[in-house]
């Protein structure tokens, strides 16, 4: 048992540099694959919807129609889950954490179409449309036979 | 006899680091009988096993708790490792240790800052925490997360240690022990953290024993139980032995503790040292089907997991029951008969984490 046993400690402090950093002066410097936020590279995205389909907040929609990616940064729990059932691999979980702010915005991204996309797009539409009408001449043919059986 | 007459002790308390609750029946400025309440901060996640596939119940089940979530999610993965006959790679089973061990000693670090914040040592708070944050920094390099690391799943784990933060976290970890030899001066033989540590809240072996303790209290009051011993992930590969005090007051509790960080640098070198090469997951196919228990050692104690799975994504029962808990009924035996003044220490001493015990 003994007193001023922290003394050497208190005294050593008091000539050393503080040990927290002079935010934000002095910027943090975040290690190599530190789980900050996800990001994603919209050009790749294909609008599966794997990663709404497996986020276990469900902080992330993808709308297909208009090809719309959004994630609720609030509600995100940097699992990187995501990043890992993406088929295109086209979500990253990179570092610097999301700032806090007085409302729960979410962050959207739209892919654009490129011409080749656009073409292969109209391609699939026309090849729908003719698919749809073969269907219904094939039906009305055959509600015609019936007509006259 | 004088007046008996009953104090509300928390859930809101300044030396309470979580929400617990207790009525306190005292006699003068003595305990006579403490009646523990719970339930301030219930969120229901083992229901969520309805609504999430068990993939995804790895990361809800780490986030039960923010500082033995790597305890929690290694318990889970590995009753689901069991159930579905995955033979885990040696090399995730060493990492799995490692970062096992670096979450035990953040957690007796902190730990050390709060019983010193409670008895009202705020400057041995703030040493005991800034050598916390150079264990938090090695799990920030390897994992990515601070407290929640997010690199398990069933059948191994997502990231690897290579050698140049192999190297760092044995620097660290040289530090780390340096720094707490200096620090660890004051708590075990400075005069007046003696007087509030010493002699207090004794709960005996045989006490220990038989309201169940477990972890540190247990083995502060001379129970060598440490499930570590069990030999699960790579701990059988490893030489050491529990540490344990015979005293049974908050003064052994502190020692154990401190021991114990020693004794977890001590691991991961080991660990390092016997680490081979190979790949880090397997793959697991299908879905469990079955039911498993396991029990783990957690920085606060043993914890047991039980999933039952019936064959589908989604399981049909998990449970798990935390340190905390079965530590209660030993507080409550710890608060008979002490000065009202010791309530706040003694309360901090079992380690309390009530939002694992909540879930």
């Amino acid at each position: 048992m003994g007193i001023m046993r922290f003394a050497p400690t208190m005294l050593r402090q008091l000539f050393e540099k503080p040990v927290t950093k002079n935010y934000p002066a002095e910027p943090i410097n975040y290690p190599e694959g530190s789980r900050g936020h996800i990001d994603i590279d919209i050009q790749q995205c294909i609008s599966c919807g794997a990663c709404m389909i497996n986020c276990p907040p469900g902080a992330i929609t993808v709308d297909r129609k208009n090809k719309t990616w959004t994630i609720n940064r609030f509600d995100c729990v940097q699992c990187g889950y995501c990043t890992r059932v993406c088929p295109k691999k086209c979500l990253y979980l990179n570092p610097g954490y999301q700032t806090p702010g007085p409302e729960k915005v979410t962050y959207s991204q739209t892919h654009i179409m490129t011409e080749a996309e656009k073409q292969k797009a109209a391609e699939m539409e026309a090849r729908k449309q003719a698919a749809i009408k073969a269907a219904q001449a094939k039906k009305a043919a055959a509600a015609a036979a019936e007509k006259k059986d | 006899m004088a007046k008996r007459s009953v104090v509300p002790f928390g859930p809101q308390h300044p030396v309470l680091p979580e929400p617990i609750h207790l009525d306190l029946v005292i006699e003068d400025e003595k305990v006579v009988e403490a009646i523990p309440n719970i339930g301030f901060i219930h969120r229901g996640l083992e229901g969520l096993t309805d609504k999430k596939d068990f993939k995804q119940m790895t990361y809800v089940i780490e986030r039960t708790c923010g500082i033995c979530s790597f305890g929690h999610g290694l318990g889970y993965v590995e009753t689901i490792e069991h159930i579905m006959n995955a033979e885990v790679p040696d090399r995730a089973k060493y990492l799995r240790t490692i970062w096992a061990e670096l979450a035990r000693m953040h957690s007796h670090l902190l730990w050390l800052g709060l019983i010193a914040d409670a008895f009202g040592f705020e400057s041995l708070f703030y040493q005991a925490w800034r050598i916390r944050e150079r264990v938090l920094d090695c799990l920030e390099l390897t994992t990515g997360g601070r407290l929640i690391f997010s690199v398990l799943e069933p059948g191994g784990v997502l990231r690897d240690i290579n050698s140049d933060q192999e190297k760092e976290i044995l620097t660290q970890l040289a530090s780390v022990k340096e720094e707490l030899r200096a620090v660890e001066k004051t708590f075990l033989l400075d005069y007046s953290v003696q007087t509030r540590l010493k002699g207090v809240g004794v709960i005996t072996k045989e006490k220990a024993h038989d309201l169940g303790c477990c972890g540190p209290v247990a083995r502060a009051s001379g129970l060598s139980y440490d499930m570590r011993k069990l030999g699960y992930e790579a701990y059988g590969n490893l030489d050491f032995e529990p540490i344990i005090s015979k005293e049974g007051d908050s003064y052994s509790r502190c020692q154990v503790r401190i021991q114990e960080i020693y004794q977890s640098i001590d691991l991961i070198r080991q660990a390092f040292a016997k680490m081979p090469e190979g790949d880090l997951a397997v793959p697991v196919k299908g879905n469990p089907n079955g039911e498993y228990f396991t029990r783990i050692e957690q920085p606060r104690g043993e914890a047991i997991y039980y999933v039952k799975a019936n064959g589908t994504k989604k399981l049909d029962r998990f449970r798990l029951r935390t340190p905390t808990f079965s530590n209660l009924a030993g507080l409550c035996e710890m608060l008979k008969d002490c000065e009202y003044s010791d309530v706040g220490i003694l309360c901090v001493t079992i380690d309390p984490c009530i939002s694992c015990t909540e879930r």
